[in-house]
């Protein structure tokens, strides 16, 4: 892209998809602010009227908005911990000649294939479950008392149950990032006198900011919308305990049909989504300047 | 400080063995050159000085006390690879600090050493920028600052000026040279430039196949090389060599003929052959003579010697500074 015609060229080549992308982004959008201004509820067709912010204030008073706020955002940050520490953890040791290593790494990288709803099942259902459940039998074995995960610490289960899905994401792509590590740049920290500490501290984890910050964003925007994990395994419970703002919008229109509020949910939804957007950029966008 | 001695190390990856026993002796503040073709186990020699491949035998001292099993840190040896392998995410500045702060050492002396280093380095101006916004040349002055910070009892040097171009070379050769002669700490030095071998080194060790094939002073080796392998390696243009009925005469199987040493001449003398191609420097000329009977012989002459491709031209052997070597290679 060096020359004016080459940048020209460019632009009008991809003017069709970002025609594209902007109907369909701004077809959608315009239609949820119209709604989010409509007082609209499904059991009464025919009876909408502007009621101007009702809505907004409606559900941001709801008591559950707060506790759905702080949910998504323990729920983001806890599977961005768990994935970002877990996913280096993992790439580091299947980056070591170990043998049998294709196969870890088949057996790493598989969880990514499954989807949420069924992974979200086998969990529920086989593992966290307090009669049939693997962890159950295991405390039992133990002679201790089981935990019932789901219902004594729904938010928790879910996040482990998010993270263990996103895991083989962030360890694929810390492994490629720690395979184009030079390994002189090694062997030179090692004759400095660093050990594998400091190499990790000095050395790895500088080269491998680039990475951490790839992932971190893109699972940023996938974990703000989590829904199947909780759909299929709490149900937003028990109360309100695992609901995060994609539940609370989906209780109000399915459940309660309010089509106008969740419409303000979703445009809620939509800026919380752009701040921790812009929060995030600014604190590890710079990684991305080379 | 600064006495290596190795006692029949070997190397193996594998089943492959590259380096099938050396011993040597690396006297304090020498300055010594590992010179061989590629692949000739140079690198790996140097590694297992350095620590960074372990011995699959024999042993290594350093200054008298047995370091095989010693981590490369605590070697207290300094290492400039030839990639430069420097901190991409640190500035100068951090890089040249770094192994005095693995060390422990406090910000003040730390300040204080690299100051100086980079003073040494012409660096001084370039404390603040990353090693991606420099050039080769001041890439390398600060994987050698980095080196010299740490006051090793050696320094390795692998090829450390193959990526730069030629005038740089020239530079970094002489600069390195008298870090040498202000530091007098021994110095290994790998590269297969053998003029880099020649003008630095206090002592040349040939290497071929893993093996040592000759130790000595740059002139001993061009004077007296121990077998072809040297007599062919050392010196450029690289000496010529026949067999065959030219050696039989002098009784030898093979003699090696230096090309600044052969008499060329436009009217007469032993043998004679046409001009091939000649190759003009201007203060010399190469010439490429195709003798009779016995094959190609290269001439180093005078820039102002006047013969062209296709002349007939005598040469003459020097009888003094003829080499003569046995069918095993070894020189009689
Ligand atoms: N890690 C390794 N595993 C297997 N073989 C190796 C390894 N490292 C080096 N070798 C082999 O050892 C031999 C010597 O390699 P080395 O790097 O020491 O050569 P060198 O003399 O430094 O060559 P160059 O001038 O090209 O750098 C080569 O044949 C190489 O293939
Ligand atoms: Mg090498």
């Amino acid at each position: 892209m060096a020359t004016k015609q080459t940048q020209v060229t460019a632009k009008i080549m991809m003017s069709p998809a970002v025609l594209m992308l902007l109907a369909w982004m701004i077809v959608p959008l315009g239609m949820t602010l119209y709604f989010s201004f409509l007082r609209y509820n499904l059991l009464m067709p025919g009876m909408e009227e502007f009621t101007g912010f009702g809505n907004y204030e409606f559900f941001l008073t709801d008591p559950a908005f707060l506790e759905a706020l702080g949910n998504t955002l323990l729920l983001v940050g806890g599977v961005l911990l768990a994935t970002v520490i877990g996913g280096t953890f993992l790439a580091i040791l299947i980056d070591q000649p170990i043998w049998g290593r294709g196969i870890v790494r088949l057996l790493v990288i598989a969880p990514f294939f499954v989807m949420p709803t069924v992974s979200a099942l086998v969990w529920k259902n086989m593992l966290m479950h307090p009669v049939n459940g693997l962890f159950a039998w295991i405390t039992r074995g133990l002679g201790a008392e089981p935990v019932d995960w789901l219902a004594d610490l729904p938010l928790f289960s879910i996040t482990v149950i998010v993270a263990w899905g996103w895991l083989p994401f962030a360890t694929l792509i810390i492994l490629t990032a720690l395979q184009s590590l030079d390994s002189e740049q090694k062997e030179a920290a090692e004759m400095d006198g660093a050990g594998p500490i400091s190499i990790f501290w000095f050395i790895t984890l500088p080269h491998l900011s680039r990475a951490l910050t790839v992932v971190t964003l893109i699972e940023t925007i996938f974990l703000l919308s989590v829904f199947a994990e909780i759909y299929v395994t709490t149900g937003g419970g028990p109360g309100t305990a695992s609901t995060n703002l994609p539940f609370l919008i989906y209780i109000q229109a399915l459940l309660q049909y309010d089509a106008g509020t969740a419409s303000a949910g979703g445009v809620v939804a939509i800026i919380l989504a752009n701040i921790v957007a812009i929060f995030l950029i600014r604190m590890i966008g710079k990684n991305l300047e080379t | 400080m600064g006495a290596i001695t190795l006692e029949k190390v070997t190397k193996s990856f594998g089943d492959v063995s590259v380096i099938p026993g050396v011993d040597l002796e690396i006297a304090e503040g020498e300055f010594v050159v590992f010179v061989g073709p590629s692949g000739c186990g140079k690198s790996t020699l140097l590694r297992l000085i350095a620590g960074l491949e372990d011995v699959t035998s024999g042993t290594i001292k350093i200054d008298g006390v047995d370091a095989t099993g010693t981590s490369p840190a605590k070697r207290g040896l300094a290492m400039v690879f030839q990639s430069y392998a420097l901190y991409p995410h640190m500035s100068v500045y951090k890089n040249i600090a770094f192994p005095l702060k693995m060390a422990g050492v406090d910000e003040a002396t730390i300040k204080q050493k690299v100051e100086s280093a980079a003073a040494t380095l012409n660096l001084t101006n370039y404390l603040d920028r990353r090693p991606g916004q420099l050039s080769g040349g001041q890439r390398q002055r600060v994987a050698i600052g980095r080196a010299i910070v740490r006051e090793p009892a050696a320094f390795l040097f692998d090829e450390p000026l193959s990526n730069l171009d030629a005038a740089l070379r020239v530079n970094m050769r002489l600069e390195i040279s008298e870090l040498h002669n202000s530091l007098a700490t021994t110095m290994i030095y790998v590269t297969h430039d053998q003029v880099e071998a020649m003008t630095m080194a206090d002592k040349i060790v040939v290497l071929h196949d893993g093996y040592i094939e000759q130790v000595g002073s740059p002139l001993e080796l061009y004077r007296n090389p121990a077998n072809v392998f040297v007599a062919g390696f050392i010196g450029s243009p690289k000496m010529n060599l026949l067999e065959g009925a030219a050696a039989a005469k002098y009784d030898a199987h093979t003699i090696g003929i230096r090309p600044e040493h052969i008499e060329l001449s436009t009217e007469g003398g032993e043998w004679s052959g046409v001009v091939g191609v000649a190759e003009h420097l201007g203060s010399d000329t190469f010439l490429h003579v195709n003798v009779d009977n016995i094959g190609l012989v290269t001439a180093r002459v005078n820039g102002e010697f006047g013969v062209r491709h296709g002349d007939r031209v005598w040469v003459t052997p020097p009888a003094d500074r003829l080499y003569r070597f046995g069918a095993d290679g070894l020189a009689l």
